[in-house]
């Protein structure tokens, strides 16, 4: 297992490497400059821009740009946000706790309601629950994120008024600022759950099917064990093995946050922080958030592929 | 438009009716927007003329204590992301540092000067501007005190100015300070000195680029080291509310300032200015849901805006601007590539250089529809005034919509349709390329005037750009708007800038976009004309604003006489705003220019 570990480490250095490399020569291609607001105002003379460009060093080449930036990295300096003038990892921190909270508690809520659903599906397949579940989650992953966002919008702070629908800081205390917490995250985190929820069920109830037509099950059954024990104790656990895996995989998507609903609901997250940063051509700022996507890519690959390869005693690792 | 511009005589008579009461300052303010100048420069014409005084009046306003408003809640769909005055780049950042930083003196929605850390506003009465033009004398107001109890003296007011002309700190307001001199006479009293005469003198210290930032806080990091500063995320400044917190790009938050030095201001406890997000939804938080109290730059159709106000919780608030919703017509030649550049001024446009098939083009777009069709209250087509001079209207507006007038002059002017039915002369066809960004009204305004061409026999092909790369400067984009490797663009060029000197620059020959200064040169139709270069120059020296203003008024009109451009529509600044919210917007300076005045009626 440690040979394993590290060997997978090791390869993952060199892959790191290509993916910022790959990153840095396609954003350095892209169209588009960080300072092209300043040339459309006609009071800032052109001197100014150039300033900013050579401090910046953004008319050196491009390997000298690359290098200057691995250099840094590595020494934890995460760089300078061209657009705010401000450290790229305070930016960064500033935006985790409302992705975590919000993306987080999405995927919590996906997995709530996934696993009974599923599992029950799978223990009356067919039946009207099944046939309901089954077509609810169609329905659920077929539509976008932000035509049930908006729809949401629509109905529970337009019409009912309900829930307001811009998610900010709450300015409050005591149980109040749970309360207000709640009001204004629940949309967001609903309708991120329910659409990731959508695909878990179908996910959960093939691999509940798959195992409980077993042999071992009928065994368990007919050794008069309960039905809740059975499902609980034997085929719920060799079941969720491939849905844990699944689980892992989908962990460094929480941290890319969910740049649509973040849009519509305004959730100051890490998903609306790349894509502002893209749209303004803010370099340092998507370097360093999709470096450390990638890498929490390939951490989070190999956290799947070791747990795997423990819970399930039939699979050796090389 | 008009028959004939106004020339100096006509516009002395104007006002001379404005100072007699048969002419309301804000009719005589509206026409001179319509012919391309701006309201602050129109106030200073009255001023100088005795028409009217230099300081604004103060506007109307009702608490009678401080604080106790509860929380303000304002929603800027593009999110601050600095707040450093020095550094904003754009309106989003000039209006997060507007909420804790105060400049001398703001304008007022007439172009009137507003005096905030000036005691009063300079003028040739109190001795405050000197009569040959070169310096002006700025009282400032006693007792003011930064957010951190120091005093607010001369010092800080000096040090604004090294700080901004230095290269190295890269201020973007460097523009406004870099020719200037500025002295200290004694605490409470400092002197701008130019060194050639300087007409329009309210640039530095005023209104968006005049904000002051403490000198205590930032001595330390100047030049090189100015990003560095911690107070550039943290702002101690003046104004009416303390620095509670900032994430850039997401929120802004500030409290009240309980020694903000004028009287029972401000009424609101906190504030909020939330970013994010798109303007449709940031007019819905105001108008339908009332979660919101303000929000800016409603980028938004108007029958979308006259929905949501159904909710009635809001309404829409649109400010006179000097901006133009314009389409440009390319004087040289987008497809001929010259020494690795196209568009080069050494070549002229096969077909548009016609002057006939430029009258045609100006009688083609349906400027009517456009105002009623797409933008609404948000654009429009002819300047709005109210008592016209009779004199100075003829019977058929300039500005007309008439096809067949259209086909007539391309026949007159030897462009017959060809078999396909576009019209040609010497085998080349009026075929043209008309691009703008993406943005669905600019993308339905292209289709209206694609519709009309097609009547007339010339054909358009559209093409439309992302804004982000549209507007960008980067040297290496053929698809930019400095570039116009095509015939006809169209986009809005913003004036609301106080003076309309540098909005100008875009018609003179020194000015001409191209590879040699980097597509950062202001004229970008490339047109040039010897009569502008010369108006121009005149009116950069003339000290008497009415002069100063008629020679402005001419390279507007000739400018869109010979169709180097052709306006569509204005475009006001449009802000939702809660019912109950008393806000006085004035198109020339930031939103929050009188952020400290804002109340909610009870």
């Amino acid at each position: 297992m440690g040979r394993y570990l590290a060997k997978r480490l090791l390869i993952a250095i060199p892959s790191l490497l290509g993916i910022s490399v790959v990153l840095f020569t396609v954003l350095a291609l892209a169209p588009g400059d960080p300072f092209g607001e300043l040339a459309t105002n006609p009071a800032i003379p052109p001197e100014v821009r150039t300033a900013l460009r050579v401090k910046f060093g953004l008319d050196d080449p491009i390997y000298l740009r690359y290098f200057h930036w691995l250099a840094a990295m590595v020494q934890g300096d995460w760089g300078f946000s061209f657009t705010s003038r401000i450290n790229v990892d305070t930016l960064i921190l500033q935006r985790l706790p409302a992705t975590l909270f919000v993306i987080g508690s999405a995927q919590i809520l996906a997995l709530l309601i996934a696993l009974p659903v599923g599992i029950y599906a799978a223990m009356r397949p067919y039946s009207w629950f099944d046939q309901l579940a089954s077509t609810l989650s169609f329905v659920g992953f077929s539509l976008p994120t932000f035509f049930t966002g908006l729809l949401f919008i629509l109905v529970f702070s337009v019409q009912l008024d309900w829930l307001p629908f811009v998610f900010s800081d709450v300015n409050a205390t005591g149980w109040r600022w749970y309360w207000e917490e709640l009001r204004q995250s629940i949309m967001p985190i609903s309708v991120l759950g329910l659409f990731q929820a959508a695909s878990t069920t179908r996910y959960v109830r093939s691999a509940v099917l798959d195992v409980i037509r077993l042999d071992y099950v009928t065994t368990a059954r007919a050794k008069g064990l309960g039905e809740r024990v059975v499902i609980l104790k034997h085929v719920v656990r060799n079941a969720l093995i491939p849905v844990v895996t699944l689980v892992a995989l989908q962990m460094p998507a929480i941290f890319g946050g969910a740049i649509v609903t973040e849009q519509i609901f305004r959730v100051p997250g890490i998903g609306s922080l790349l894509i502002s940063a893209i749209l303004s051509n803010d370099t340092p700022v998507i370097m360093a958030v999709t470096f450390v996507f990638a890498c929490l890519v390939v951490l989070f690959n190999l956290i799947a592929d070791v747990l795997y390869g423990w819970l399930d005693p039939r699979i050796t690792l090389g | 438009m008009y028959d004939k511009a106004p020339d100096e005589q006509a516009l002395r008579s104007l006002i001379a009716q404005v100072k007699n009461g048969t002419l309301s300052r804000r009719s005589f303010i509206r026409q001179m927007i319509a012919f391309g100048l701006t309201a602050p420069l129109a106030a200073q014409m009255l001023t100088y003329s005795g028409a009217a005084h230099a300081q604004a009046k103060p506007l109307p306003y009702k608490p009678t204590k401080r604080g106790g408003g509860g929380p303000l809640k304002a929603l800027w769909w593009q999110g601050s992301t600095l707040l450093n005055p020095h550094f904003a780049v754009g309106t989003k950042d000039q209006d997060g540092s507007r909420i804790f930083y105060e400049p001398l003196a703001s304008w007022d929605p007439d172009g009137f000067l507003y005096p905030i850390l000036a005691a009063e506003i300079p003028d040739l009465e109190n001795n405050g501007l000197a009569k040959d033009g070169k310096s002006v004398t700025w009282k400032l107001k006693p007792g003011v005190k930064w957010h951190d109890g120091k005093p607010f003296t001369a010092d800080d007011v000096v040090f604004n100015w090294e700080y901004a002309k230095d290269p190295a700190t890269a201020a973007t307001t460097i523009g406004s300070y870099q020719d200037i001199k500025v002295e200290k006479v004694d605490d409470l009293t400092v002197r701008v000195l130019f060194d050639k005469p300087t007409p329009f003198w309210a640039d530095a210290f005023v209104g968006v680029r005049g904000m002051i930032i403490p000198k205590h806080l930032f001595a330390d990091y100047t030049c090189g080291k100015s990003r560095d500063a911690p107070t550039n995320l943290k702002p101690v400044g003046t104004g009416a509310y303390k620095f509670v917190d900032f994430k850039p790009g997401d929120l802004v938050r500030g409290e009240i300032n309980m020694d903000y030095h004028v009287e029972n201001r401000p009424y609101f406890d906190t504030i909020e200015m939330k970013g994010g997000g798109d303007a449709v939804s940031a007019a819905r938080a105001v108008l339908q849901t009332g979660e919101y109290d303000y929000s800016w730059n409603l980028q938004v159709e108007d029958e979308i805006l006259l929905r949501l106000e159904k909710g009635g919780k809001g309404k829409t608030v649109m400010s006179e601007t000097g901006s133009v919703e314009h389409i440009q017509v390319n004087a040289t030649d987008p497809w001929t590539e010259v020494d690795g550049e196209r568009a080069s001024k050494k070549t002229k446009h096969p077909t548009l250089s016609d002057k006939a098939v430029r009258d045609a083009l100006a009688l083609l777009v349906d400027r009517q529809s456009v105002q009623d069709h797409i933008y609404g209250r948000t654009g429009v087509a002819t300047g709005n005034y109210v008592n016209n001079p009779q004199r100075f209207i003829s019977k058929n507006t300039k500005w007309e919509f008439n096809v067949e007038q259209a086909n007539k002059i391309l026949d007159d002017g030897g462009w017959k349709k060809g078999a396909d039915g576009i019209r040609e002369k010497d085998g080349k066809k009026l075929k043209f390329v008309y691009q703008t960004s993406i943005n669905t009204p600019r993308q339905k305004t292209q289709a209206i005037v694609k519709q009309a061409c097609q009547k007339a026999g010339i054909d358009l092909e559209l093409k439309s750009v992302t804004a982000s790369v549209y507007f960008s400067s980067d040297v290496a984009n053929p698809d930019t708007y400095p570039h116009f490797y095509c015939d006809l663009q169209m986009y809005t060029v913003t004036m609301n800038q106080p003076d309309p000197e540098s909005f100008l620059l875009q018609f003179v020959s020194w000015e001409v976009s191209a590879k040699e200064n980097k597509w950062q040169g202001r004229n970008i139709t490339r047109w040039t004309s010897k009569e502008v270069d010369e108006a121009y120059k005149a009116g950069q020296a003339e000290l008497d604003p009415v002069k100063r203003a008629a020679y402005f008024i001419k390279i507007n009109d000739l400018a869109c006489n010979e169709r180097a451009v052709i306006p569509v529509v204005y475009r006001p600044r449009v802000q939702a705003v809660n019912n109950r919210l008393v806000v006085h917007s004035s198109g020339w300076d930031s939103d929050f220019w009188d952020l400290p005045n804002w109340y909610k009626d009870v």
